[in-house]
């Protein structure tokens, strides 16, 4: 595609906050009316701008009376995210409840699954050691690919490749977080008779970043449609508190801290943000490369690595599959 | 069996569920077809490993040695070579 003007993130990203705020609130209100039938929302509050910024959504579209918050830290979650929450329920005045999910997860197996997997990768692998898994591949044209990064406690890193069973096990049983806290988002909202928000952000979306029944699943995703820098600019147009608005993306989901782009995007979400925005449209590498600071040849990788991640996730946000057209026509 | 049938049955029986040969061609692109996605590989590559005794470096997982059953092929020839 041939631009007038060079692609910027100002420009990509530029939106009208008042009138989308209004626009998503009054569409909450319609889906919650006509759709779902319910009398407000239940948000699982992070501590992170996506949830942050999906809360106060959901209070102005229905008011604080009639949002019920949900912070459900388990072992490895930091206390800054607790914290960030709590700040977050206060300023919106909503009612919340912690729930630490940590007995649950012990109880299925979820911490002695992920252990299994560090000791088979790291024998020593013990108390006082920590983890996190790192994605490495798409970007250098490689095939993705997931590496066990393992400090013991001297605060030597130690790393190595995950192979097939070991991936898919430490995968498997992280996403218990996910869907144990997802099975107390519809617990109260079945309570209240409340309907549950989604908080994924358009990259997280588009690229399926998130758990099938797990942070996936939600009756609205009000913020669905919007890039992460857009989720942060209205963060700050809605005044929320600093500390929110600066929140830097973790998944806080391992031991060891971890960022969203290590984990899985590859590059900072920023970035990440006007490749997705360039990819859709269909702005030429060279130009990407020249915006972001890197070759044609890196653009290019970016571009496939976008279009893999698609492929790879689509279903996840899709219906079960049914062996006929249903109703029958 | 040579290497490259024994590849190309494994993936025929593994990610086709059959043992048709007339549904891979030895040049088929996997990314193309889009039958082979990162997770796949990986599968892909433990059975290159346990089945040729071969050790695959993070460098060498690209799809110039990879995508294709020909391509496997040749590249455990080189690996053993």
């Amino acid at each position: 595609m041939t631009t007038t003007q060079p692609l910027s993130a100002e420009r990509a990203f530029a939106l009208d906050f008042t009138a989308e705020i209004e626009r998503i609130a009054a569409r909450l209100r319609q889906a919650l009316t006509t759709d779902l039938n319910r009398r407000g929302l239940v948000v699982a509050i992070s501590g992170g701008i996506d949830s942050s910024v999906s809360a106060a959504l959901a209070v102005r579209a229905v008011g604080p009376k009639r949002v019920y918050g949900l912070l459900l830290p388990e072992r490895v979650s930091s206390p800054q995210s607790t914290h960030r929450g709590r700040l977050l329920a206060k300023h919106l005045g909503i009612e919340h409840e912690v729930f630490d999910i940590a007995p649950a997860l012990e109880a299925l197996g979820c911490y002695a699954r992920i252990e299994e997997v560090c000791r088979a990768v790291h024998p020593a692998y013990g108390a006082g050691w920590k983890n996190k898994i790192v994605l490495e591949g798409g970007l250098e044209g490689r095939y993705n690919h997931f590496k066990l990064v393992a400090q013991d406690p001297s605060g030597l890193m130690h790393e190595a490749r995950l192979e097939y069973r070991q991936y898919l096990q430490i995968v498997a049983a992280t996403n218990f977080k996910q869907r144990v806290r997802k099975t107390m988002e519809y617990f109260h909202a079945d309570r209240l008779n409340y309907a549950v928000v989604g908080t994924p952000n358009r990259l997280e979306y588009d690229q399926g970043f998130f758990v099938k029944n797990g942070d996936g699943s939600a009756d609205v995703k009000p913020i669905a449609h919007l890039y992460k820098s857009q989720v942060y600019a209205m963060a700050r147009f809605m005044q929320l508190p600093e500390e929110i608005c600066n929140a830097i993306p973790t998944t806080d989901t391992y031991s060891l801290a971890q960022g969203q782009d290590e984990f899985y995007f590859g590059l900072p979400y920023a970035q990440m943000d006007l490749a997705l925005w360039a990819y859709a449209h269909k702005v030429d590498a060279a130009e990407l490369g020249t915006a972001l600071g890197i070759t044609t040849e890196a653009a290019k990788a970016v571009y496939a690595d976008i279009e893999a991640k698609r492929r790879a996730t689509r279903y996840l946000a899709g219906a079960p599959i049914l062996m006929t057209a249903y109703p029958e026509d | 069996m040579s290497a490259g049938e024994q590849v190309r049955q494994y993936i025929l029986e593994n990610f086709l569920f059959s043992t048709d040969t007339s549904l891979l061609g030895m040049d088929d692109s996997f990314l193309a077809r889009g039958l082979i996605d990162s997770t796949g590989m990986l599968e892909v590559l433990l059975f290159l490993e346990e089945t040729f005794g071969i050790k695959v470096d993070d460098n060498e997982m690209i799809p110039d040695n990879l995508d294709s059953v020909n391509r496997i092929a040749a590249f455990i020839a080189r690996k053993k070579a």
